[in-house]
């Protein structure tokens, strides 16, 4: 029998973008990453970066209305794992984000800003492109090994 | 469902804040309220303990970086302790160590505020 992992494998999820559905998003990222056969680590590093590219599209795709929609598609296909996270709201390129300088932000007493720059950090590439229908997506890679 | 759950409690000149559960975009408000409420009351000193912390998200990280300068701005500060590995790592891999006192169990953070 093959591992889990080499199998290919596809998940959907849609929910509405309130913060409050950011723990369905973690349970359905956790069901998904034991299903692509990610040990705790990676699981975890997964989860946290799905979390935070969500919180970026509820807070500024949205504006924290929370009737706007959030698709989640996972597809593993020979040990890379794409996740595609699309919304409709306004466009917000993660890549136009400088990467966060803490002694300042501190020092401003700024809160925001660390949620681009850990994506960046737990996957191996995030990508972000304006779909046809005008939808955004943000695209996370993760090469399993 | 409640998925987090911040409680405070005094010991000696410190108040210790105890997180339990998943802080993220969804519940840092309340761990802001908490610390609101510490400033409002003038406690300056403050260790915060993760014990029961599963989860940590940007939004909760931002959280004490909004706060941490407040504190020291009043000769106090927020250290903290009882982290578990995976939620240390996230406080790490934004580099938080530099700025901030990260201790094994509260008794050490709370001797530091003895110390200053």
């Amino acid at each position: 029998m093959l591992k889990n992992r080499e199998k290919n494998l596809e998940r959907n999820l849609v929910v509405k973008s309130s913060t409050d559905n950011l723990s369905v998003i973690r349970e359905f990222m956790t069901a998904a990453a034991a299903d692509c056969g990610c040990n705790d680590e990676l699981t975890g590093k997964i989860i946290l970066a799905v979390d935070e590219a969500c919180t970026n599209i509820i807070k500024h795709a949205y504006k924290y209305s929370p009737e706007g929609d959030i698709g989640i598609n996972i597809k593993l296909t020979n040990s890379k794992l794409v996740i595609s996270i699309t919304d409709s709201g306004e466009h917000f390129n993660p890549g136009e984000v400088p990467t966060p300088n803490l002694l300042e932000y501190q020092k401003k007493k700024k809160a925001g800003g660390l949620g681009i720059f850990l994506m960046r950090k737990l996957m191996d590439e995030v990508n972000y492109k304006i779909l046809n229908d005008n939808r955004n997506l943000v695209e996370l890679v993760k090469h399993l090994k | 469902m409640a998925d987090f759950n911040v409680s405070a409690r005094g010991v000696g000149s410190v108040n210790v804040l105890e997180l339990k559960g998943y802080l993220d975009a969804h519940t840092a408000p309340e761990l802001e309220k908490a610390f609101n409420k510490l400033i409002d009351d003038k406690s300056f000193n403050v260790v915060v303990n993760f014990k029961d912390l599963n989860y940590i998200s940007s939004a909760g990280l931002g959280v004490f970086m909004a706060y941490v300068e407040t504190m020291r701005e009043n000769k106090g500060d927020i250290k903290f302790s009882n982290m578990k590995e995976n939620v240390f790592n996230i406080f790490d891999l934004l580099g938080f160590p530099v700025l901030y006192e990260f201790y094994k169990d509260e008794t050490e953070a709370l001797e530091k505020f003895k110390v200053q």
